[in-house]
């Protein structure tokens, strides 16, 4: 069915005028057919339907308009489901690859990841009449889904056991490899503590000098490359303009993400083999830190807790076995439970935690500042209708002892059924 | 911390001790804008000076005058006998310089900031010194935890302090970031005692520095909290909106176990129960 909606003018006014004699007539037929909503009874009197009366509003809800101005408005049959209006682009035939190497921090695409997609298709998508293609190369295990939201055209996933743990010069001779399939025209990478390492390594193995720290990137028709960046320079106190190299290490916000195109994402494959690399850096393994000695802002697991908890033995305990750093809501440390440096919040900390727990927290909004860029929260509270529930991506009601009672248990039993594999093993 | 010079030149004799590097920069204060000694650069001389049985030299490239000579001394004031200053001209790409320098020095693992504080500071120098000599680097060294059979076992410092233990196979470049041990003061009288062996070497121009337009950074705009909504009714959601998380899960009526596992599940998929 097509999606224009057809109006008819003259019906349109006929059903604004209560007068018309066909007022009736043509209401009911602009309500999809529907009864009509009055009528006169065959003994003179007036009768009325109140389930024909009004109209389905864009929510599903129905509206009544006593004014009689919105009843000729209403679309018979319109469909109200939210559609994805983002646009399909499939390049098939890239004039030139554009190749972005994401973080992939916690196996998703970061915010920061997604500006440099963006970034990417800036690049890539300049020309209309020649666009690129952005292909992103991907190394490890992930558990992104949505890499076409984000932009990507072609993805190149190097995945398996030689993937696994820090592999930087594995990394780079497969990068070099990419560059000599594809020759992209311009390289971008995250300037974080990952993707800055493996961007320099990258140039100085291609013997391209790389601009870091960039933070914007513009068209400028009289450098050589069609583009001009500003990078941040001398520890962040200059910026310096110059033309945009092959090689860039772009810092978070360089540009604005994806949000109105759907991409392929189509998976390649590289033709040649891959590299044999004499591997001269070992990965012994991540080393286990003492979760207490790791900073609020910086820790990566963060179980906070608030008035709600009543048992701190039991929490301080919890935290122990879950291998969390412990935060805290004001309350919690105005009341002494918990020392100054862990209250979490406009006047505590930022935190940045990947998952943090609110055991017992109301979330007032002081609390929800300092735990805006964590990504997931999980809320333990007895009351449904608070903010933190409201904040959470899971949130549990129940009573915070119990709940993390029964989640010791349960962790502590993982970690048992570990051990006996380990010695199976 | 307690530390005395003797000690060092000491240790600098020592036969089949590990020869350590340092490459030093001018830094600037943050504040102030005064040269000094950067940061990381100091945080590697103090974590080579804590290094077991090794021998410490320090490297730098770079223009020499009172100003910059103020800042090195910096260095030699935390209990180190000489600099070796490789004079280059202000615009020259040091790269070169340094190369040679390491190459004839007996150096077997080198050690730099992750990034300068004056300059381009692209942070990329001692990639480049790893690529001419062909050396492994690793970067973010938090300690080095030993060294045997011309291999060193180490300690790399991740984001949210974690740490990695790597095996590197020396002669090896490392780069030291602000999670390294802070550096120990810098005493005056070492620091004017100390000395700088100055080399003339040949400088390698730096071209493309010309074309390049440095000027002090601007402020970076604010990204806006754009929404892009189809209806009024969605912008004005979007405007008048509490925070809600948006898609979040809420579990009302579970046993205290179910709710556990819940949480469990979450907390396995991110990956944060070890
Ligand atoms: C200028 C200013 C700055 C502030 N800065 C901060 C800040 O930086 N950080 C901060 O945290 N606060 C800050 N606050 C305080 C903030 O406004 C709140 O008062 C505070 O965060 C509330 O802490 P809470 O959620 O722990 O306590 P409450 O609001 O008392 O919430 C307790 C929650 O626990 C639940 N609960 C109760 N019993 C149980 C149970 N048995 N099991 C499970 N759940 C239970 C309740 O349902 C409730 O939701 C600031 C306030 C001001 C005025």
């Amino acid at each position: 069915m097509s999606e224009l909606v057809r109006r008819d003018p003259r019906k349109a006014w006929i059903a604004r005028n209560r007068l018309h004699p066909q007022h009736l007539e043509v209401l009911a037929e602009l309500g999809g057919g529907a009864v009509a909503s009055e009528w006169m009874g065959p003994n003179g009197v007036m009768r009325r339907n109140p389930h024909a009366v009004g109209f389905i509003g864009p929510n599903g809800i129905r509206r009544i308009d006593r004014s009689g101005a919105q009843q000729a408005a209403q679309a018979p049959g319109r469909s109200v489901e939210a559609k994805d209006a983002r646009r399909h682009v499939a390049i098939d035939a890239p004039a030139f690859m554009v190749a972005v190497v994401p973080d992939m921090a916690g196996g998703r695409l970061s915010s920061h990841d997604r500006d440099l997609l963006g970034l990417a298709r800036q690049l890539a998508d300049a020309d209309p009449a020649q666009p690129g293609a952005v292909v992103a190369i991907v190394f490890g295990e992930h558990k992104e889904t949505a890499f076409g939201e984000a932009g990507i055209d072609r993805l190149i996933h190097l995945e398996g056991e030689r993937f696994s743990g820090y592999l930087p010069e594995l990394s780079v001779a497969t990068l070099q490899g990419v560059d000599r399939e594809m020759a992209p025209r311009y390289w971008l990478l995250p300037d974080s503590s990952v993707g800055g390492e493996l961007g320099r390594r990258l140039a100085a193995r291609l013997g391209e000098r790389p601009a870091a720290q960039v933070w914007q990137v513009e068209a400028d028709a009289e450098s050589a490359t069609g583009w001009r960046c500003t990078a941040r320079g001398a520890a962040g106190r200059n910026d310096i303009t110059r033309s945009l190299p092959r090689i860039v290490l772009a810092l978070a916000e360089c540009a604005d993400p994806i949000s109105e195109t759907r991409h392929a994402a189509e998976p390649i494959n590289l033709s040649h083999g891959l590299p044999d690399v004499l591997g001269r850096i070992e990965d012994m393994g991540e080393v286990a830190v003492d979760p207490a000695s790791v900073s609020l802002a910086e820790a990566e697991f963060i179980l906070s807790a608030g008035n709600g908890v009543k048992d701190w033995d039991s929490y301080h305990h919890a935290a122990e076995v879950l291998g969390a750093t412990k935060g805290a809501s004001r309350v919690a440390v105005d009341d002494g439970f918990m020392p100054r440096d862990r209250q979490v919040g406009a006047t505590g900390t930022w935190v940045s935690a990947r998952v943090y727990v609110a055991v017992g927290i109301s979330g007032a909004i002081q609390h929800l500042q300092g735990i805006q860029s964590c990504d997931k929260v999980v809320a333990v509270n007895l009351d449904e209708g608070c903010d933190m529930v409201k904040r959470a991506d899971l949130a549990v009601i129940g009573d915070a002892s119990a709940v993390l009672a029964a989640l010791v248990k349960r962790v502590e039993q993982y970690r048992a059924e570990q051990q006996e594999n380990r010695d199976a093993a | 911390m307690p530390h005395d010079v003797s000690n060092t030149s000491a240790k600098a004799t020592t036969p089949g001790g590990l020869n350590v590097a340092v490459l030093v920069s001018i830094g600037r204060h943050p504040l102030t804008a005064r040269t000094r000694r950067a940061d990381q650069d100091a945080r590697a001389v103090e974590m080579a000076l804590t290094l077991q049985s090794a021998s410490v030299s320090l490297l730098h490239a770079g223009q020499q005058d009172s100003e910059n000579e103020e800042a090195i001394r910096g260095y030699l004031g935390m209990g180190i006998d000489s600099v070796n200053l490789i004079e280059q001209k202000p615009q020259a790409d040091v790269i070169p310089a340094l190369a040679k320098a390491l190459r004839a020095s007996a150096a077997q693992l080198v050690l730099t900031g992750t990034r300068a504080e004056t300059g381009e500071a692209s942070g990329i120098t001692p990639y480049l010194l790893a690529e001419a000599l062909g050396w492994p680097i690793i970067t973010g060294l938090a300690a080095v935890e030993k060294i045997e059979q011309g291999t060193a076992v180490v300690l790399q410092a991740l984001p949210r302090g974690k740490r990695r233990r790597l095996r590197i196979r020396l002669p090896a470049i490392a780069t030291v970031d602000s999670s390294a041990p802070p550096a120990r003061q810098s005493a005056f009288g070492p620091a004017k005692r100390g000395e700088l062996a100055i080399h003339l070497e040949p400088s390698a121009i730096d071209e493309a520095l010309g074309a390049w337009h440095i000027q002090p950074a601007r402020k970076r705009p604010k990204r806006l909290k754009i929404v892009k909504a189809s209806s009024a009714r969605d912008r004005f959601k979007a405007a008048a909106a509490k925070a809600d998380g948006g898609g979040g899960q809420t579990l009302t009526d579970v046993t205290p176990e179910q709710g556990a596992e819940a949480i469990f599940k979450l907390l396995k998929e991110e990956g944060v129960l070890r």
